[in-house]
């Protein structure tokens, strides 16, 4: 028997899937009501590899309903994949099982279809393999990207009691109504975070403006006019890419101090629009480069000047790869963390990343840090959900930089 | 990512090429630049000199301060210039006819930094008749000025002017009404001539530069290859085109747009060794028995800074390694598949060699962008507990222990090491025609 058997393929699989089910429907049953679930990958192992040499056997319909009712039926006994502490009550234990249950069968037999109890051919096998690390990383990619984001925002719901108790706990009760709300109140009311997002939309579009000023004309000329250091250009702007901020931010630091440009909002929108306008230059020269050139030529042809042929002939066509640039460089600036922490003193001129950076001190409460990253965090997703389509375009177009 | 760097090879142009005269009487191929392509050019450096001004001043000047700084021995104390500080008062002279001292306190601020050219000059009091001056005072048409030449860090002296009110003195007269008029040229270590190797003997000493060094390429290489590798996972999941993909690739996007900030503190709440969800979680599943330190234990905290990195950057990977994989060409799947290879033969044989090129371009890139990366460790440890790498140096010896020059000295080495990159960067790309 090899390992293509469709035994020995059906119990290593269903042996994965028990053990990925297990963790997963344990950890979201013991964030969702703070009980203590705790999956066995030994016994889950064993059990998923029974239910699943089982399965490729006997592939008929009624054997995914036995195998859900095993699993169910195991894990009422002390042997089962999951066990439910004893301060779980039961109606709760019962349904994280019969979640478990179910869904170790809805996943297991799609898995398995195709397999024949002997020994399979590589196609069936592989697709059998696929499809089993299709399903965990979904489940994997999923639970990783959202659970520092839940964290967040459960916590910015509740207050230093709830945190200490039980830190398991990750539901959001409800029953509070807009008591949910009061870290945010606190922050708008006694830390200034009204103006703290004022500033930073402000500095955020500001930057965005004199950005676009300067690379619109810059990504033109490298795109469409032949002059001598062309190339030589286009390598030095990806070359400034490569310096670090922090090289940068420690002479600026300096000069500022000494010029007395620290703490002011003049100062971050000096700096600001510079480490971005590289990446727009770079994303809006390869698209005029795509644009069509007789469109151009016809301008000219037709009197119009280059400065007009930009204006009224580029800009027009390129207005989606004109908003991918905004929308990356506003993201750029409004996440921006360093130089504002840097650069920035005066709790009047904050910016929010600035401000929360501020929170982070051991007289206040955990749950205003979570509300103050929720705040800062919102807006920006709000506009990369809605505007999804240009701002992949622009991540993908210009920049590998983070 | 279809897009080419700029190649120096000549390709069709579009903009008609004019040198030769419409009455020229020869037909003769024109030589030179005419004025048109001359007119183009200027065109272009006057489209471009914005940005070449700005760029320039805040990227190639604060490189060159890097340089100059990184050998002075700069502290954070110094960017305070030091200042003449004067304060005057009138002693025992409250009335007409008093006798008592007109007297001038002052001091260099700064306690080492020495001050050039100092001198002050005030207006004498109306009703105010001096003795006898001390030495570098003299008195010119009712204005007495003193000069002290330069003088050294932490100096202070009083002087003491005697001096007899007359009748015509109004004792509610403040002598601060008419303030001295100070002058002193501070001697900045910043613009004078005192060069120093010590910033570099400082930071490349022995074990510390080790430390520092090991977590820098620990960081790096597992950053860039865990993001990479991570982000090729994903972009499988997501070449497949089914209900919710679009909502999936969001989500999957979500802590690269997310604020660094905000998404750093909610790992270090997540894992807060006390009241993180991570270790309750872990304690009541039986894999631990008592709380871990992920950010503040030594091998540990390393490894989770990686995690974060990648984490924070496998979305980049995943969108770019997507856009490559969805124009490769579905006949080479089907063609293979008709000659009998299995999926996993067909991602080895097909995939894996067309999305090399981006794969390894991916890889140049991050890898910089990753050495370079400062905010993450500095919000998650601080640089503590074994983390500390090349950046995170700038700032801890800069800030933290406020030696700017040695700090400046960190920069440079890291300056170095980028070039070097760079250099094979370029290289490289040339051939690979990836980005």
């Amino acid at each position: 028997m090899t390992v293509r058997s469709g035994i020995v393929t059906g119990a290593l699989l269903g042996a994965a899937w028990l053990v990925t089910l297990s963790v997963t429907v344990a950890v979201v049953l013991s964030f969702a009501t703070g009980g203590a679930f705790r999956p066995s990958v030994l016994l889950s192992a064993l059990w998923g590899a029974a239910a699943g040499a089982g399965l490729v056997v006997r592939p008929g319909r009624g054997a995914p309903v036995a195998a859900g009712v095993a699993i169910l039926a195991v894990c009422l006994m002390p042997l089962g994949p999951m066990q439910a502490g004893p301060e779980v009550g039961w109606p709760a234990a019962l349904t994280g099982v019969a979640i478990l249950a179910a869904a170790f069968v809805l996943a297991l037999r799609p898995t398995l279809a195709g397999l024949v109890p002997g020994e399979n051919d590589r196609h069936a096998f592989e697709a059998a393999v696929i499809r089993f690390l299709t399903g965990f990383g979904y489940i994997f990619f999923t639970a990783i990207v959202a659970i520092p984001f839940w964290v967040m925002l459960v916590t910015s719901t509740k207050n230093r009691a709830e945190l200490v108790t039980n830190p398991l706990d990750l539901s959001i009760d409800l029953s509070k109504g807009t008591g949910l709300f009061r870290s945010y109140v606190e922050l708008f009311a006694d830390f200034n975070f009204g103006t703290y997002l004022l500033n930073s939309a402000f500095i955020s579009v500001v930057t965005v403006l004199v950005t676009l000023a300067f690379a619109i004309p810059g990504a033109y000329a490298v795109a469409r006019l032949r002059f001598a250091g062309r190339a030589a250009f286009s390598r030095s702007i990806l070359l400034i890419y490569m310096v670090p901020m922090i090289v940068l931010a420690l002479p600026i630091y300096i000069a500022f101090s000494v010029t007395g440009l620290r703490n002011s909002m003049i100062g971050i929108l000096l700096i600001y629009p510079v480490t971005t306008i590289p990446v727009a230059l770079y994303m809006l020269q390869g698209y005029f480069r795509g644009l069509p050139a007789e469109v151009e030529e016809a301008g000219l042809m037709d009197g119009l000047n280059r400065l007009q042929v930009i204006w009224k002939i580029t800009l027009p066509l390129s207005l989606p790869a004109l908003a991918s640039v905004s929308l990356y460089v506003f993201m750029i600036a409004w996440n921006e963390f360093l130089l504002a922490f840097m650069l920035l003193d005066d709790p009047s001129k904050f910016t929010l990343t600035r401000g929360i950076a501020s929170l982070n001190s051991s007289e206040i409460p955990r749950q205003h840090l979570m509300a103050g990253s929720v705040i800062a965090t919102v807006p920006i997703m709000a506009l990369f959900l809605g505007l999804e389509k240009f701002m992949t375009k622009g991540l993908a177009a210009g920049s590998v930089k983070g | 990512m279809s897009e080419r760097l700029p190649s120096a090879a000549p390709g069709p142009d579009p903009m008609p090429i004019s040198g030769t005269p419409a009455d020229a009487p020869v037909a003769v191929p024109p030589t030179g630049r005419g004025a048109l392509a001359r007119g183009e050019a200027r065109l272009a450096w006057g489209l471009l000199a914005p940005t070449l001004a700005i760029v320039s001043a805040v990227v190639i000047l604060p490189l060159l301060a890097i340089f100059w700084i990184s050998v002075k021995p700069v502290q954070l104390s110094d960017l305070r210039p030091p200042e003449f500080v004067l304060r005057e008062d009138l002693r025992r002279i409250e009335a007409p006819g008093d006798e008592g001292a007109w007297r001038f306190r002052l001091r260099n601020s700064s306690p080492d930094r020495a001050l050039r050219d100092v001198s002050f000059s005030d207006v004498v009091p109306p009703g105010l008749t001096l003795g006898p001056l001390p030495a570098p005072c003299a008195v010119n048409g009712g204005t007495l000025t003193c000069r002290f030449g330069e003088v050294p860090g932490g100096w202070r002296e009083t002087l003491e002017i005697p001096a007899t009110a007359t009748d015509a003195f109004d004792p509610a007269r403040d002598p601060d009404e008419t303030p001295a008029v100070t002058e002193a040229q501070a001697t900045s270590v910043l613009t004078d001539t005192t060069f120093t190797l010590e910033n570099f003997a400082r930071i490349l000493d022995g074990e510390e530069f080790l430390s520092v060094l090991w977590a820098t390429v620990f960081y790096t290489v597992f950053g860039t290859v865990g993001a990479i590798v991570m982000g090729l996972f994903a972009a499988l999941l997501l070449d497949r085109s089914f209900k919710g993909q679009g909502l999936l690739r969001g989500l999957y996007l979500f802590p690269y747009v997310a604020p660094v900030i905000a998404v750093a503190f909610a790992w270090i709440i997540l894992f807060d060794p006390f009241s993180g969800s991570a270790n309750a979680l872990l304690v009541q599943m039986g894999v631990t028995s008592e709380a871990i330190n992920f950010f503040g234990a030594r091998p540990l905290a390393l490894i989770m800074v990686t995690v974060f990195e990648i984490w924070r950057y496998f979305p980049l990977s995943f969108l770019f390694i997507l856009a490559r994989m969805q124009s490769i060409d579905a006949d080479m799947y089907e063609a293979a598949d008709m000659d009998g290879a299995s999926p996993f033969q067909q991602f080895a044989w097909l995939s894996l060699p067309q999305l090399l090129g981006i794969l390894s371009v991916l890889f140049l890139l991050r890898f910089i962008w990753t050495f370079n990366k400062f905010d993450d460790i500095f919000l998650l440890t601080g640089g503590n507990a074994g983390t500390r790498t090349l950046t995170v140096n700038v700032y801890e010896q800069a800030f933290a222990v406020s030696n700017i020059g040695a700090g400046a000295a960190v920069a440079v080495v890291i300056f170095a090491c980028l070039l070097l990159f760079s250099a094979f960067f370029f290289r490289f790309i040339s051939r690979e025609e990836g980005l």
